[in-house]
């Protein structure tokens, strides 16, 4: 079995020269963040490792997406999807920006209700959920009032 | 304390802004408030046919010396050749000083208090809430037992689907109530109102059985099992009769158990009840007026 250096972890997933890095993604939700970041057909470079070893997390996932930056409404996606991921913006081959997510109170614009009666999917309103509880995640229309798990969430 | 805000839900409202209706609700019976509203409008946009609470908002803002103007059933209005809500409340803001309004739509009403600056009271958005019902509901209570806390209620029918009795189950718990629920399994009270009621600490109860709570509840709060609601419809059959409360079903209830029912009842009270000492529904209805009074003053800021 080959130890997994850092020298042997940098070929795996290689540096990018400007872009973003997102670190300690938690297992399993790898491809979930570039199917919810619609990264699937991205036609620069795209690194992404899962079951990486992670002293925090035991295994992690890493995406670095090459000639992009995230913009405001994709990080509050992330944030969603995997609260407590690490963000990093990079310049030149360093780490220009580096940012520890966090779910926030309130998450509009992004998620939607799982309602089909809910007046968000019946007119053009900005949806806007509570938190209720962050984990396991538990979220609450504003409009409606209706209770979504984790798993029920949707992203538009 | 409620001035030019709105009613939309009963999960916005602290058990301080129930008791304070609640009390509003005491002094709007006892006092003269002919003139109160002498020179208001109230807009009555029912985009869905409603009886009881139309009626009741148009003629508490009349015995409130307002005027109303409105419509009822979506047929004749503009919504027909394809107007948004959020248009149409625009529209109407500058017609009225207050809107009640009913809508098929969940979350139709909070859409509008977010749109306009003149209060918004929610008459019922599809399935979602209805607190005007609730908060007749609690004076009822009140003026029955002469207070809210501390009592045992219990809940009958439909608890999976019924607005009515989920915001009641959430109003009650602020006040200390033990709950019993009575309900065929796959109609019971959902887990997320279970959770609010875990975390304050309520004692509740589960069953299928009205005469397991019959000698122990103050409240039998009835109400309605749609059919529609089973999909075998043998499953119906089984169990409709189990929930149909009859006067001899009464015999030993406790010492002043009050039956109410939001009303419009089909079969489940049957009639014979009706002359029972325990039944309570109509008065309970007419108790819509007072309250309805009180929250279009206090939203009003004609009152404090």
């Amino acid at each position: 079995m080959i130890e997994e250096n850092k020298e042997y972890k940098q070929m795996k997933i290689g540096r990018i020269k400007e872009g973003t890095v997102i670190d300690h993604i938690p297992p399993g939700l790898c491809f979930r963040l570039i199917n919810i970041l619609s990264l699937e057909r991205y036609n620069n470079v795209l690194s992404a490792a899962t079951n990486l070893t992670s002293a925090k997390l035991g295994k992690k996932g890493m995406i670095k997406i090459s000639g992009k930056i995230l913009t405001e409404e994709e990080v509050k996606k992330v944030a969603v999807v995997a609260p407590n991921v690490t963000m990093c913006t990079i310049n030149n081959f360093s780490v220009s920006k580096k940012i520890k997510l966090t779910l926030p109170n309130e998450i509009k614009k992004i998620v939607k209700c799982n309602n089909p009666n809910c007046i968000t999917n019946i007119e053009g309103v900005v949806t806007n959920f509570g938190v209720l509880q962050e984990s396991p995640l538990k979220i609450k229309c504003c409009f409606c009032e209706r209770t979504i798990n984790k798993e029920e969430i949707k992203l538009k | 304390m409620l001035k030019n805000k709105d009613l939309i839900s009963i999960n916005d409202t602290t058990k301080e802004e129930l008791r304070y209706i609640l009390d509003t609700i005491k002094k709007i019976e006892e006092m003269d408030c002919s003139n109160l509203c002498k020179g208001k409008i109230l807009g009555t946009l029912f985009f869905e046919p409603s009886t009881r609470t139309r009626l009741s908002f148009e003629s508490a803002m009349k015995r409130l010396g307002g005027s109303v103007i409105g419509f009822s059933g979506d047929g004749s209005t503009s919504r027909k050749k394809g107007e948004s809500l959020y248009d149409t409340i625009k529209t109407v803001e500058g017609y009225c000083d207050i809107i009640a309004m009913r809508h098929p739509v969940d979350g139709s009403a909070r859409l509008a208090a977010n749109s306009v600056i003149i209060p918004i009271i929610n008459g019922g958005d599809g399935a979602n809430q209805h607190p005007t019902q609730t908060l007749l509901d609690l004076h009822t209570i009140r003026k029955s037992h002469g207070q809210v806390e501390g009592l045992t209620i219990a809940m009958v029918g439909d608890l999976k689907y019924g607005r009515t009795v989920h915001s009641l189950a959430i109003a009650m718990s602020l006040f200390n109530a033990t709950i019993y629920f009575v309900a065929p399994q796959q109609l019971q009270m959902p887990k997320d109102i279970l959770e609010v009621l875990d975390q304050r600490g309520i004692k509740y109860y589960m069953t299928e059985s009205i005469m397991d709570v019959m000698d122990k509840t103050d409240i039998l709060y009835m109400t309605r099992i749609q059919k529609e609601r089973f999909p075998d419809p043998v499953e119906y059959e089984k169990m409709k009769n189990a929930y149909i409360l009859k006067k001899e079903m009464l015999t030993n209830a406790k010492s002043g158990l009050k039956v109410m029912h939001p009303l419009p009842r089909v079969n489940e009270i049957s009639e014979d009840v009706d002359d029972a000492e325990h039944a309570h529904y109509f008065q309970q209805a007419h108790y819509g007026i007072p309250t309805r009074m009180a929250i279009i003053a206090l939203l009003l800021g004609v009152l404090e």
